[in-house]
């Protein structure tokens, strides 16, 4: 993997041509295009284009302020729809199946789910539904939308609230400790049983490794690169 | 080096979900011009916020460990594990790496989690202004690895599933589990909701 050259954002105050006194006279809904604001520290920088594996620490409290943006649209969309295939693969295979004296039992991750409702533990159920399935699956559709536009450079139905929901869902998605739930539990199922691994497991892995790619990724880039449509 | 001014200082403020900078305003109700979501400066209550999901965390965490998570039945044995006791079966008739994964993720990380939280919430109480940049960072671990404490609640859900051979051998899950998912969430809504801007301002010293 090639390293990330760090870079520092000019703070504003070097700016000499552009007073810092400028900006008291903001008013009301007036938008501030070419500035970025650390959203640990609330520092404020002028906005540069990074070059290629490049990341912007804030200098204040190190928090990671911009990276470059290291995949165009189409090749991003073309991971999403990648991500779309896996994750139904994913979903539909058995993780793993169990054998047991001439005796199998698999199950897939909805299997798991049901389990847990069944056995009393609805609230986990729910959760495991939610964080495995329903916001990776919301992730993936609302992402495939706005790039699936954004390819033409506009802005979908909705992109509002499509980004503002990618934003909210984000640390909610919980796919890749999944994966290696998966691993511990199969190494703990191995002491008494035999083990074969299932498609769902690769598929699971596969998938893994794309929310890593997309982790790296930053969706809002999207109102800088399009316009909104005309009505 | 020179030290970037504050957007707070400079009249401004950037929308907390799109980024959109725009001029300060006190009105709670104003809307962000770019994503139509509310506008604030800071997260809103966030001590308080904070607080009060880190403390019913820190309540559940309790029946979260005494009671156990999951019952392995066969013909000849039950045997019921609690989170410390299912890490030790694995540690030794499974693998001690993984072992160390998931005391890592079950019980180095909440307790980690419950003690940076309470640390931050203290010093920013209390506007101190020592070590703010390393405080930075601890939120942003907190923020990192949080969720993955969610490890050992997915490893029974498998595991519930996957064991049911009738009465010859079965996994269940036990009400430990639903604790312990709860606690995860709890902590990380607590984590959301502790504003890291806080940290910055009105520091005593300096
Ligand atoms: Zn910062």
């Amino acid at each position: 993997m090639r390293p990330f050259r760090h870079a520092t954002f000019t703070p504003i105050c070097d700016h000499r041509e552009r007073p810092v006194a400028a900006f008291d006279r903001l008013d009301g809904m007036q938008r501030t295009q070419n500035l970025i604001v650390c959203e640990h520290c609330d520092s404020v920088y002028r906005r540069r284009s990074l070059a290629r594996g490049e990341v912007a620490d804030c200098v204040v409290c190190g928090a990671v302020l911009d990276r470059h943006q290291w995949l165009g649209v189409d090749a991003q969309f073309a991971l999403i729809f990648a991500a779309l295939i896996v994750f139904v693969i994913a979903n539909v295979s058995p993780i793993v199946t169990l054998g047991l004296s001439g005796m199998k039992a698999a199950t897939t991750l909805w299997g798991a789910v049901i389990a847990m409702w069944n056995d009393g533990a609805q609230i986990v159920a729910f959760l495991s539904a939610m964080t495995l399935f329903f916001f990776p699956l919301g992730q993936i559709l609302i992402f495939g939308w706005v790039l699936w536009f954004a390819r033409k450079g506009i802005r979908a139905p909705g992109f509002p609230l499509a980004m503002s929901a990618l934003v909210r869902v984000k640390p909610w998605s919980m796919i890749e400790v999944f994966m290696l739930g998966t691993l511990v539990a199969v190494v703990k199922a191995h002491t008494y049983f035999d083990v074969v691994p299932g498609a769902g497991i690769w598929a699971f892995g596969f998938l893994t490794l794309l929310v890593t790619v997309f982790s790296s990724l930053d969706p809002r880039e999207l109102w800088d690169l399009t316009a909104e449509a005309e009505a | 080096m020179s030290t970037p001014p504050r957007a707070i200082d400079l009249g401004m403020m950037a929308c907390h979900v799109c980024r959109q900078v725009t001029a300060y305003t006190e009105d709670r109700h104003a809307r962000c011009p770019r994503c139509g979501n509310t506008l604030h400066a800071r997260k809103h209550a966030s001590v308080s916020r904070a607080w009060a999901l880190l403390v019913a965390a820190a309540i559940f965490y309790i029946p979260a460990n005494v009671f156990p998570i999951m019952r392995t039945q066969s013909i000849s044995s039950r045997d019921d594990n609690t989170i410390l006791s299912g890490i030790m079966e694995l540690w030794r008739a499974g693998s001690p790496g993984l072992a160390v994964i998931v005391f890592t993720a079950s019980i180095i990380v909440p307790v980690l989690k419950f003690l940076i939280m309470g640390f931050l919430l203290v010093t920013v109480q209390r506007s101190s202004g020592m070590v703010a940049r390393q405080r930075a960072r601890l939120y942003r671990f907190v923020e990192l690895v949080g969720y993955w404490s969610m490890l050992d609640v997915f490893v029974v859900a498998i595991l519930s599933a996957l064991v049911h051979f009738k009465i010859l051998s079965r996994v269940e899950p036990l009400p430990g589990v639903v604790y312990f998912g709860i606690v995860v969430v709890l902590t990380m809504l607590s984590a959301m909701s502790f504003d890291p801007r806080l940290i910055w301002d009105n520091r005593k010293s300096q």
